[in-house]
């Protein structure tokens, strides 16, 4: 029983990475930019709710509709300004710069709000604990299944837009060819700011519910952004759906891990990771080199 | 009336000078070879009427609009569309989705759906497949539908018949007829020469970024554009 409920918990969980995870995976899927910032802009989303709840006593979930289209425009701008130009220097050099705008972005916050740990949880009340009893047992909670619900919406909402739309086919193609994507009429530069809104947006939204589950200060950034690549990389790197299920699997080897021992929770999210990595490495060297038996053949 | 005109442009690849001052222009309805060794200059003239390509000198105006600073996908607005060497379609996606996305950006008019499946009936029952699947000549055939999708003014062919089955080439070859009566003006790229002589109503033979010789297709022989192609005539020239 207490499996099921530590698998429920997990699944749940998964919801919180995927969420996290979306912009990351949509960014680097579209940009092949891997945007080394995008925990602390989460953490900057959740900052500015909390600012907002906190001046004005608002409740965040209206805190979050003023700071979407912040971020939002904060991403075009980011692309515009910042990624488009260090682009055209090579691949490398947008990595530098996300890397460097983490560190502006963690500082300015810490100048700000100080180092103190901060939660949305208060400005929600009982919505961040209040659970569901399915069974004497099982209980969920009913933030962590809007969570995982607005992940699946967003997701998914995703995958249709860019499948059945105008903007989101003209966003493939220049993902796939940004040259070739020009010839038939789409202008790439202003597809790739629009992306950036996204990516970035989303991000946000993915901080603010990370503050109304827990705490977070000025540089929980890094870590939010380790568990939004190891849960890219365990459902492939670029796919909506896969996003989704490595979510998932990263937060039920981390209840799980947890269930073990206490301090399993990182470790065994991290080893998950770990596994699937190499797992992928050793498909990939088998493709390269012809079939199972091409594993264990000398390289030419 | 004159629909494309070139004057005295030029275009680098970095240090190279592929295109070297050339001048000329195109009349609505006409069709133009362009004709020339790897390395003429004649994609790079092709890319850069097209926009895709930053011209280093000169001018490009069309349809009496100078166009020589707007970017590629504003130039499709007007009427440029570019077939591109390799065909360069977007692979993951299906056969519609690339014809859809031209016809979202480009101008309104004869071309749709319906008109291209028309012009290219093998397209019909590969509509949903991904373009990456498909024979070198049904990715042609997509890549000019693709193009004509926009409804252009002027269509900008580059090697069609690259890479293609004769008898691909062969099909590909009678849409193109279909749309030369049909009154598209088209600039044309082709390796063979007798093939650009009997399609085009003028001829362009580009060597080393310059054109050495143009003139009207019926009026010239396979000989001329065999000896403008391969640079005879200069030898001859610096010979005597």
């Amino acid at each position: 029983m207490i499996l099921l409920s530590q698998l429920i918990n997990g699944v749940l969980l998964g919801g919180y990475y995927a969420l996290l995870a979306c912009g990351l995976s949509f960014m680097f899927g579209v940009m092949r930019i891997i945007n080394l910032a995008h925990g602390d802009l989460a953490i900057l989303g959740a900052c500015l709710v909390f600012f907002i709840a906190d001046q004005t006593g608002l409740s965040p979930f209206i805190g979050l509709i003023v700071m979407l289209p912040v971020l939002a425009v904060g991403g075009w701008a980011l692309q515009r300004w910042m990624l488009e130009r260090s682009l055209r220097a090579g691949l490398l050099v947008p990595l530098l710069t996300t890397f460097g705008l983490a560190i502006v972005i963690e500082n300015g916050l810490f100048e700000y709000f100080g180092a103190d740990s901060r939660s949305l949880a208060p400005y929600i009340g009982d919505f961040a604990f209040d659970s569901w009893a399915i069974t004497d047992n099982i209980y969920i909670g009913e933030l962590a299944v809007l969570i995982f619900a607005v992940a699946v919406v967003l997701l998914g909402g995703l995958k249709l837009f860019l499948n059945y739309t105008s903007l989101g086919r003209a966003i493939r193609a220049t993902a796939e060819d940004a040259d070739t994507a020009e010839l038939v009429g789409i202008n790439a530069r202003a597809v790739y700011a629009v992306a950036a809104a996204i990516a970035v947006a989303t991000a946000g939204l993915a901080g603010v519910f990370l503050a109304m589950r827990e705490t977070f200060s000025p540089y929980s950034g890094p870590t939010q952004l380790i568990f939004a690549f190891e849960a890219v990389v365990i459902g492939g790197i670029g796919s909506l759906s896969g996003t989704l299920v490595g979510g998932i699997v990263l937060g039920v080897a981390q209840t799980f891990g947890a269930q073990i021992n206490p301090q399993g929770f990182l470790i065994a999210g991290h080893l998950v990771f770990l596994l699937v990595l190499a797992g992928r490495l050793v498909v990939g060297a088998m493709r390269a080199r012809g079939g199972m038996h091409g594993l264990f053949a000398r390289r030419p | 009336m004159t629909l494309l005109g070139v004057e005295q442009l030029e275009a680098r690849h970095g240090l190279l000078q592929a295109v070297r001052g050339v001048s000329f222009g195109v009349d609505a309805g006409e069709t133009l070879a362009l004709v020339g060794a790897n390395g003429a200059g004649k994609t790079t003239l092709l890319r850069t009427i097209a926009g895709a390509h930053k011209p280093a000198a000169g001018r490009i105006s069309f349809d009496g609009v100078d166009v020589t600073a707007t970017p590629a996908y504003a130039r499709l607005r007007t009427g440029i569309a570019l077939v591109p060497e390799g065909r360069r379609l977007f692979a993951g996606m299906t056969v519609k989705e690339n014809l859809l996305l031209a016809a979202a950006y480009g101008r309104s008019g004869h071309w749709s759906l319906e008109a291209v499946l028309e012009a290219f009936p093998l397209l019909q029952r590969r509509l949903n497949s991904r373009a990456g699947n498909l024979s070198g000549g049904e990715q042609q055939a997509t890549a000019i539908g693709r193009a004509l999708m926009t409804n252009p003014k002027l269509l900008l062919l580059d090697e069609v018949s690259l890479g293609l089955a004769p008898i691909a080439v062969e099909a590909v070859y009678r849409s193109l007829r279909g749309l030369i009566t049909g009154g598209t003006t088209i600039v044309l790229v082709e390796q063979d020469i007798g093939r650009a002589l009997s399609v085009a109503t003028r001829i362009m033979c580009m060597l080393e970024g310059r054109i050495i010789l143009q003139g009207v297709a019926k009026e010239m022989t396979r000989e001329q554009v065999t000896e403008a192609y391969f640079g005879l005539q200069r030898s001859r020239r610096n010979s005597s």
